[in-house]
């Protein structure tokens, strides 16, 4: 599902060039849980946000679910994550003004499905992730929690084939994270969906049935 | 349309805000509506000047007379087919606030406006009797008028030598244009122009103006300048325009209407674009993350900053145009307030299109500003809040 060969990243800080992922080799399967550690500033959010297709790598090559991402144009580039990758953020974003099934709609807006048709998606995914009844909610009349499954349903939405999660549960309490953690087992599990998360929380990394470490921009263990 | 809830959530983020600019633009577009329904009324009788007509007043002034002498060598003139005159009465009908123009004119005059509507038997009448006068359709409506009636006008220019003041007239009809809505026709009073000039106290022999038809509207300018050559050096010069022209420095004499409104209006949407432009721009501004997020769903760019404009947009006009409906409702009121001293205001076709095209306008540079930025707005940074 994801192959990286020899990924750099530098970013440009002044005038100093910083190099944050040093030659990154990484294979994960389809169908995989796979949890990204490692210290802050090692390079795990850079390494998810190529992964998932929003940056570009300064050097090495990306191939997910059979596209090589650093050939695409940043056009090419919005189409092929709104068909393959649903996110998950830490803080949710969730737009505050719409309600939960709005917010989910989101990503079937770019599809040309009917109006009716993209309701009763969002009311299934929303359903999926344990909150249909909670479909005509605001963001702010939702907990922590349900706000995350909001993001997860809107993630899901699309049935896309890789779920990219940036610390989904680094704003929750720990039963909320818990409950969240198992809801992304069981979309790994039982709807054999390809996950990637990172993570500082080494019980999250629990969940996942593979973790990544980096530190420093390289990957320096790699094991179940 | 599918995106019309992402618009309406970026208008709504901040309820109180959007309410206070939208109010900001119904109110420009409510004087826009006001202020351009008043420069049409001063425009309306300068569009609906004939082009085979020319008006010959005083070089000097509008005020000053010409003699009446001029007539017979006007028509000498190669091109000039025939030649009335008329003199401002300025009458008062009961009180001052029922202003309308009140005009002594030649019996050439319902030659010389074939866009004038009168029936014959009453025309004839008209000539008929010294005192006849005639009522333009909604003057008669407005005071209740009917032929048979006797009008009586207090003078304040021309006393009369015998009966003072208060000079009474023979209502002999009723006329109105070929265009119902001409209010040049529908709103004034004529009488007989030899009743005038005897009855006056001063100023005998003298008309206040010209109408001149011409046999070749191509002519115009060398048939005008023809007049006006005849009568250089003498003690009464002529300046000859066409109609459209004086019409036009008649209006003028209320000042430049057209650029007053356009100055106001100036500084109003100048005020505009800057208070809708910092509210657009702080509305980006605000939600950067959550057009980062859009982008990370794959919104391309182009469709993230076609949704910041269309948001610019979707304010502006809609504000617009609930401001000048408002203006159109509220003008009919307005015009009732001035008593039938000018025509009725209204919101024209042309003002809407001009009042559409301002806000279209305003939308583009209020928006594409912040709309660009969207579109160059790059999801790591944003996410990562920088």
């Amino acid at each position: 599902m994801v192959r990286l060969a020899g990924v750099k990243k530098n970013y440009q800080r002044g005038r100093q060039t910083v190099e944050v992922l040093h030659g990154i080799d990484l294979d994960i399967a389809s169908g995989e849980f796979v949890a990204l550690m490692g210290p802050s500033g090692s390079g795990k959010t850079t390494l998810l946000n190529l992964i998932g297709g929003l940056d570009t790598p300064t050097a090495g090559t990306i191939e997910v679910a059979g596209r090589r991402l650093e050939r695409l144009t940043s056009a090419a580039l919005a189409g092929w994550r709104a068909a393959n990758i649903g996110f998950v953020f830490q803080f949710y974003n969730l737009l505050p003004v719409l309600p939960a099934w709005r917010n989910v709609e989101l990503p079937l807006l770019l599809t040309s499905l009917s109006a009716a048709t993209r309701r009763r998606n969002a009311l299934i995914a929303l359903e999926l992730v344990g909150l249909a009844a909670r479909a005509e909610h605001r963001p702010r009349e939702l907990s922590g929690g349900e706000e995350q499954r909001v993001a997860i349903a809107r993630a899901l939405v699309s049935d896309p084939k890789l779920l990219v999660c940036d610390e989904p549960t680094g704003d929750l309490d720990r039963h909320t994270a818990e409950e969240v953690l198992g809801l992304l087992q069981t979309l790994n599990r039982e709807h054999g969906k390809t996950i990637v998360m990172v993570t500082h929380d080494p019980k999250a990394a629990d969940y996942a049935g593979r973790r990544v470490m980096l530190d420093k921009g390289t990957l320096v263990a790699a094991g179940a | 349309m599918k995106y019309f809830a992402l618009l309406r959530a970026g208008l709504l983020r901040r309820k109180g805000r959007t309410l206070l600019t939208l109010l900001s633009i119904v109110a420009a577009f409510v004087l826009f509506g006001f202020l351009d329904g008043v420069r049409t009324v001063f425009q309306h009788g300068a569009d609906n000047a004939a082009v085979d007509r020319l008006v010959i007043g005083s070089r000097l002034s509008l005020i000053q007379p010409l003699p009446l002498a001029h007539k017979a060598r006007i028509e000498q003139v190669d091109g000039v087919v025939e030649v009335a005159y008329s003199n401002w009465f300025g009458g008062i009908y009961q009180d001052r606030k029922n202003f309308f123009p009140n005009i002594a004119i030649s019996p050439e005059y319902f030659d010389l406006y074939p866009e004038l509507v009168i029936p014959e038997d009453q025309k004839k009448a008209f000539l008929a009797t010294r005192t006849a006068a005639i009522a333009g359709r909604k003057l008669a409506e407005r005071f209740g008028w009917k032929t048979g009636d006797r009008i009586p006008l207090q003078a304040t220019i021309w006393p009369h030598k015998t009966l003072g003041n208060t000079w009474t007239f023979d209502l002999v009809g009723i006329m109105h244009g070929t265009d119902e809505d001409d209010q040049r026709f529908t709103n004034e009073l004529v009488f007989r122009y030899d009743y005038f000039d005897e009855g006056r106290t001063t100023g005998q022999g003298t008309a206040g103006w010209y109408v001149v038809k011409i046999s070749d509207p191509a002519r115009a300018a060398q048939i005008a300048s023809a007049i006006d050559a005849l009568f250089r050096n003498s003690d009464a010069e002529t300046k000859t325009q066409s109609e459209k022209e004086f019409n036009l420095s008649f209006a003028k004499q209320f000042g430049d209407i057209g650029l007053i409104v356009s100055a106001i209006m100036g500084a109003v949407f100048f005020t505009l674009l800057l208070l809708t432009g910092n509210t657009m721009s702080q509305g980006v501004r605000e939600r950067i993350p959550e057009l980062a997020v859009l982008k990370t769903l794959g919104f391309p760019d182009r469709l993230v900053m076609g949704l910041v404009l269309a948001e610019a947009l979707l304010l502006l006009t809609g504000g617009g145009v609930l401001g000048l409906a408002l203006a159109a409702a509220g003008l009919p009121a307005a015009s009732r307030h001035f008593g039938g001293q000018i025509p009725p205001l209204a919101v024209s076709g042309e003002s809407w299109i001009v009042g559409v095209a301002i806000m279209l306008l305003l939308g583009l540079f209020v928006g594409l500003p912040p709309a660009w930025r969207a579109h160059r707005l790059s999801i790591v940074d944003a996410l990562a809040g920088h």
